[in-house]
């Protein structure tokens, strides 16, 4: 809950897709870098980019990305992990965001939490072993007058009641839809 | 008060609001073309400094005169507009954005030309895809029409607006964390002076704006100076938007002029406390700025009034009701963690203290509470932040008010709810229990037996050297 998923360092962030779809993506962040002409300020789009290219932003990529822009390595690991969005870990098949920023928090977020994390078995800030679920808290998402609300697989769903989120939840665990 | 015309949303009811048709058909660009022919960039800083508009982020600092701060012979000036609202149950900025683009636009038009500014950056919140969205297409379309680019109206002026996307931190949302952020580092805070505006961003004098400050600038020059200061309050004047949210019907964002009341919020818009409860408390602004109790709810939400109830300001009206069945020390818990969560790490009295704040509060609601939790943390939330002097930026501050507040509006219900809570096999450890007593970590011994006596009642005498050191 109060760890985030960009401060843990997965050992699976190593390897994942084939050189060859590595290699378009690559490309791709080359290409980032060369719209913004390699310019150094321009690290934070670039890694933006980089991230939904690669899904995770990877060690190597990274070193990457510090080559392109001529910037220490240690320059974009600092800045990497200091913004919550960027991810060193792969994401699960499906996500669950719960805001508990205050509106949310004083409607019952925590306990919409509890309930998303008990179906799961995940804990808030991590991705469940077998890779199924992604969970995660976040502040206020400045949609407050959909409060509580949370963040299924990218779709914003608002005033949500425990039934409702058990509903959701449960269509992905495979028990609880019948 | 008379039926209030709405101003900044007065487009949004409208179909197709974004488009830059619908904004011209509707009076829109016609205050950028009269500020650009007809008036000089100095009698637009002495106009919006006659409105004393004052900026909508939350520090409430007058906008004209930090747009005299800029060095009278620089040779190049950024605009930075802030759009990393992040202040939780605050969205008023989104709707500026989403349902009105082109006034936004309008408004940094008008302001660049004002400080002569050839580059603004808008900085939004990840979080805010669609407003990002609708932002790029609205900013082509002007684009495309002349209201942007080389020589604008035939004035001369050049202006070029570029969306910055962050990536989610709090902190980007002050001013000097947000130029680091938009210069590709670490939103980290600088120490001023300098100020940005005589050394900003890359290095050049730079002026950082709200959004909601920026919208208010074409009106400012349709209308007049004395019109504007027709609205609101004294000393705070022209309309604001209020967000209500929490234990209330109807979660809403409205316009108002400022000084409206809690009271008049939560009943004649938001459609009463939910459930038919009371209110006990309130937060003014952003949770940053406070607690109000119940008896204050009818104090006016203006830039002055709302401080002598001893919040911290108005923040950025973003009202949340909290009603009588939530514990404050719940309310507690949540900011503190979301402030251990945001805090930079930049300085120590806030990396640290926070994160006391957010372990004290985790005890406490674990059962392992004592009466004298209360006065570390007090002590600890005066020594935190801007005004005594200890860290470089306000979160601090921000971390530490509404526990200032909390411990003289609601110490009773605070205490109540340690002692209901306490468990007898939820003790502190030996270690924090030592704390407590002001052993020094460097003396304590780990061989220190568990406490065996129970945990003192709420009238011990108070012999904690951290709670009153010289005693």
């Amino acid at each position: 809950m109060f760890r985030t998923a960009g401060t843990t360092r997965s050992p699976r962030a190593g390897a994942v897709a084939s050189p060859g779809e590595d290699a378009a993506r690559f490309e791709v962040i080359d290409l980032e870098m060369k719209r913004h002409r390699f310019r150094q300020d321009a690290l934070i789009e670039v890694l933006h980019v980089a991230q939904e290219a690669f899904g995770l932003l990877r060690d190597d990529v990274l070193l990457h990305i510090a080559r392109g822009l001529e910037l220490p390595p240690s320059r974009v690991f600092g800045v990497a992990t200091f913004y919550h969005l960027f991810t060193f870990a792969p994401r699960g098949e499906h996500s669950c965001t719960v805001c508990t920023g205050t509106a949310c928090f004083v409607k019952g977020a925590e306990r919409l939490l509890a309930i998303v994390e008990e179906l799961t078995g995940g804990r808030a800030g991590e991705t469940t072993p077998d890779g199924r679920f992604s969970l995660a808290t976040t502040r206020c998402t400045g949609s407050c007058g959909l409060a509580p609300l949370a963040i299924f697989d990218g779709e914003v769903v608002g005033h949500l009641s425990e039934e409702e989120v058990a509903r959701r939840v449960g269509g992905w665990t495979g028990h609880g839809s019948e | 008060m008379a039926a209030f015309e709405p101003v900044l949303t007065r487009n949004f009811a409208v179909e197709n609001s974004q488009s830059l048709k619908v904004y011209e058909g509707r009076g829109g660009y016609q205050a950028a073309k009269k500020a650009l022919t007809t008036m000089s960039p100095d009698e637009l800083v002495q106009l919006v400094k006659d409105s004393e508009l004052r900026g909508r982020g939350g520090a409430g600092f007058p906008t004209g005169l930090k747009w005299s701060f800029l060095p009278k012979d620089r040779a190049e000036t950024f605009m930075c507009v802030n759009g990393d609202e992040s202040e939780p149950a605050t969205f008023n900025n989104r709707y500026l954005l989403e349902r009105d683009p082109h006034q936004m636009i309008e408004g940094i038009i008008i302001s660049c030309f004002a400080t002569r500014a050839s580059t603004a950056y808008l900085y939004n919140r990840f979080e805010y895809i669609a407003a990002t969205r609708v932002m790029e297409r609205a900013i082509a379309e002007a684009r495309a029409a002349g209201y942007l680019g080389k020589n604008i109206f035939g004035s001369g002026f050049d202006l070029e607006i570029y969306v910055h996307r962050g990536a989610g931190a709090y902190i980007c949302g002050e001013e000097t964390g947000l130029i680091e952020s938009l210069e590709g580092k670490r939103g980290w805070p600088r120490i001023k002076p300098p100020f940005p505006a005589v050394e900003g961003a890359f290095r050049k004098p730079t002026v950082v704006n709200n959004i909601e400050t920026l919208c208010c600038v074409p009106h400012i020059v349709e209308r007049g100076a004395d019109w504007f200061k027709s609205i609101g309050t004294p000393k705070s004047y022209g309309p604001k938007l209020y967000t209500i949210s929490g234990h209330v019907n109807k979660q809403v964002c409205v316009e108002l002029p400022l000084g409206v009341t809690t009271r008049q919020l939560i009943e004649e818009h938001a459609g009463g406390v939910w459930k038919g409860r009371k209110a006990k408390a309130a937060v003014p602004g952003g949770i940053s700025m406070g607690l109000l109790s119940a008896d204050e709810l009818d104090v006016p939400l203006d830039f002055e009034e709302i401080r002598k109830t001893g919040c911290l300001g108005l923040g950025t009206a973003a009202v949340t009701v909290i009603d009588d069945q939530t514990p404050i020390m719940d309310v507690l818990y949540n900011t503190c963690r979301f402030f251990a969560h945001e805090s930079c790490g930049q300085c120590t009295p806030c990396r640290e203290g926070t994160t006391w704040f957010y372990k004290t509060m985790k005890r406490i609601k674990a059962g392992g509470g004592r009466l004298e939790d209360l006065d570390v943390m007090e002590q600890l939330a005066k020594n935190l932040g801007i005004t005594p002097g200890t860290t470089i930026c306000g979160l601090a501050d921000g971390a530490a008010w509404p526990i200032k507040n909390a411990m003289t509006k609601f110490r009773p219900e605070l205490e109540e709810y340690i002692r209901s809570h306490q468990q007898a096999d939820k003790k502190p450890t030996a270690l924090q229990e030592a704390i407590f007593r002001g052993v020094s970590p460097s003396l304590f011994d780990s061989s220190l037996p568990e406490p065996s006596e129970p945990l003192p009642g709420p009238t011990a005498p108070g012999h904690n050297p951290r709670v009153s050191p010289g005693t």
